[in-house]
């Protein structure tokens, strides 16, 4: 048995705003390994991306409001640490990279002088040796002339060098957890592809764990341990990489798969498209979440939210119907 | 594909805009090659897809072939009719038969306007019926048509949902019954479960009006799905054009062939034993696109001819079009 890394339960997240109270993580668990990689799919408001922020207790408060749960990384519970204890892990033991990283990088800062801030902070290195370390960083992510590039400024990179950069400040101190939330969304295909290749290679030679944020089944299904789906806030379905593509075994999961067309496939019928819309959170849930848009619906599932239940070896699922057979479990 | 009148053809379309700087007596520094001579034909009830990176100038072709943007030089022939050199009452009756749908379903609807006031302007503007009353009538079909709640045709655009005002989008699109309709990325901004619900849409409606489509997107995947042939852009030039699935069994320029091989497949077997090309770099800028071959910064197998020498367009297989020196 390898060495549990992060243990999440009963994790619980909900925004107070002027509508009304939005129920965005509604009790999700889940563990992660050393080294491993797992990720976690869905589309937008699922809480894929409310859950792992909670983790790092990023999310603005108020509004937001982890209210339920436990997330014990390396013995401690993330959610019981102050604001300082939070600081030395951020950065240094998990490290968080974002979608645009346009967004997330300091516009009038040069590359060099954020890179090298949390080098001084986390590690206490002086300045020359936190460039010489940030100089070898943007070598290992690939960045041409690393060393004439610390004094240029975040719109003096394309946005996938931007993203490389990103990850270099990520990988900076060594984190035994990198959380990636959509770092390939907003990039061309060419691009994703260059900076999926960086970070499998980064995780082999760093041995770091890896949480995948992503809504596109196909990006990670090369380089994933295990996938973790979710709906309206809670994991619906949890399989090791293959089964989960194999042997579907929630209606969700089995739908977005039917919904994607293969560039390596010839098919001329329509796709299979999911009806309805992904529910609204600011409603109490009742009954499980995706019930309305369920071709596989029984009546109990409008009266009960399904608990994940095991339907194989590291595979649970959030169904009261096997779909298989349609019939009820 | 030998039909003698296609209902678009595209001759040598070039866009290019000027890079000016000074505010009040602007000097020209440069010029962006967005377009640089761009040809195809669209057959009627086809559609042909047109993919490449940002940057590659795909969106600008659909925007000049409808006359968006002035285009540069070129030739746009769209139903026998020149849209290029169209003026007033002529480029009016050609717009009624060509239409665009756009990207983002939140920025191309006018917020302070009613759905009504959306779907029925393009027949106001085109004098189509000749009461508001039946514009009305003829909106609340198309909300139906594709797929809206008729009754809701009073509401504003942010009472929709993302994949309701792309579908809003489309029955703008279709209120002034057009032929052609150019798709600019319509799904792309779209979650995926929505997504194969708007793509069949637009299939649907193909069928049942006979609509020809240039359809302009980065995903691949859903390329192959919904066109009949696909064209690539490099860099503001076309590098390969055939049927999709020759295209997409037998890719013939190297970009193609890189493309192709970057895009995932939702299944972790064939994703992880499979060869990847994985292209180093980004796009080179196109102020100033690399002599010879454009792709050859970039090309795994590029030779010295390819630094020196445009390739030539030519048809390497039947309907199959490639412009790469290291095709046989």
């Amino acid at each position: 048995m390898v060495d549990s890394l992060l243990r999440v339960t009963d994790l619980k997240t909900r925004f107070h705003t002027p509508e009304g109270i939005v129920h965005a993580v509604n009790g999700i668990s889940f563990h992660l390994n050393e080294g491993e990689t797992v990720a976690v799919v869905g589309e937008s408001g699922c809480g894929k991306s409310v859950s792992m922020l909670s983790l790092l207790r990023l999310i603005p408060t108020p509004p937001g409001e982890i209210y339920s749960g436990t997330a014990i990384y390396r013995n401690d519970d993330l959610l019981k640490k102050s604001e300082q204890e939070m600081e030395d892990v951020r950065g240094r033991e998990i490290s968080m990279i974002f979608q645009d990283p346009m967004t997330s990088l300091n516009p009038v800062l040069t590359i060099g002088r954020q890179l090298t801030e949390s080098l001084r902070l986390h590690l206490g290195m002086t300045q020359e040796q936190a460039e010489q370390r940030a100089i070898s960083l943007l070598e290992q992510v690939g960045i041409p002339d690393p060393s004439r590039r610390l004094g240029d400024f975040p719109h003096q990179f394309s946005g996938g060098m931007r993203q490389r950069v990103m990850i270099a400040m990520a990988l900076s101190c060594a984190p035994s957890l990198l959380i990636a939330d959509e770092p390939t969304t907003a990039l061309d295909v060419t691009i994703q592809a260059q900076i999926v290749e960086l970070v499998a290679r980064l995780r082999e030679s760093l041995h770091m764990a890896i949480i995948w944020i992503t809504h596109d089944l196909g990006v990670v299904a090369g380089m994933a341990d295990r996938v973790i789906v979710m709906y309206a806030g809670y994991i619906v379905e949890e399989a090791d990489v293959d089964d989960l593509y194999d042997i579907p075994s929630h209606p969700y999961t089995l739908a977005l798969l039917a919904a994607l067309p293969r560039v390596d496939r010839r098919r001329d019928q329509r796709l299979k498209s999911i009806p309805g819309a992904p529910p609204n959170l600011l409603v109490e849930p009742h009954g499980c979440p995706f019930a309305p848009r369920c071709e596989f619906v029984i009546e109990q599932c409008l009266a009960e939210n399904p608990p994940l239940m095991s339907v194989g070896k590291n595979h649970a699922s959030a169904c009261w119907v096997a779909v298989k057979t349609g019939l009820p479990r | 594909m030998s039909d003698p009148t296609p209902l678009v053809e595209v001759q040598d379309l070039k866009k290019h805009f000027p890079v000016t700087r000074g505010l009040i007596l602007q000097r020209r520094v440069g010029l962006v090659r967005a377009v640089d001579g761009v040809s195809f034909t669209i057959q009627r009830g086809e559609t042909l897809g047109m993919v490449g990176e940002s940057g590659c100038g795909k969106t600008t072709v659909g925007r000049t072939m409808l006359g968006l943007y002035p285009a540069t030089s070129g030739r746009v022939v769209i139903d026998g009719d020149d849209i290029l050199h169209a003026r007033g009452r002529d480029m009016l009756n050609i717009r009624r038969k060509a239409q665009i749908i756009f990207q983002d379903p939140y920025a191309s609807l006018n917020p302070r306007w009613t759905v009504s006031s959306i779907v029925t302007e393009p027949m106001r503007v085109h004098k189509l019926f000749s009461s508001d009353r039946e514009r009305t009538e003829r909106a609340r079909k198309l909300m139906a048509l594709v797929g809206l709640n008729p009754n809701l045709i009073n509401r504003f655009p942010h009472e929709f949902s993302g994949g309701q005002r792309q579908r809003i989008g489309i029955a703008r699109a279709l209120a002034s019954d057009p032929s052609f309709i150019v798709c600019d990325e319509p799904i792309s901004a779209l979650d995926v479960s929505i997504q194969a619900q708007v793509v069949n849409l637009l299939e649907e409606l193909q069928d049942q009006f006979g609509l020809t489509y240039l359809f302009i997107a980065h995903d691949l995947s859903m390329v192959r799905h919904i066109c009949d042939r696909v064209a690539v852009l490099y860099l503001g030039v076309m590098v390969e054009l055939a049927d999709r699935h020759e295209l997409y069994e037998h890719p013939l320029h190297p970009y193609t062939q890189a493309l192709l091989s970057a895009v995932p497949i939702p299944d972790p077997r064939k994703d992880r034993a499979r060869k990847r090309t994985i292209l180093t770099g980004d796009v080179p800028s196109p102020l100033n696109p690399p002599a010879g071959c454009r792709f050859h910064t970039r090309c795994p197998i590029a030779m010295d001819i390819c630094r020196q020498q445009v390739p030539e367009w030519r048809e390497a297989a039947p309907h199959h079009w490639v412009a790469c020196h290291a095709v046989q």
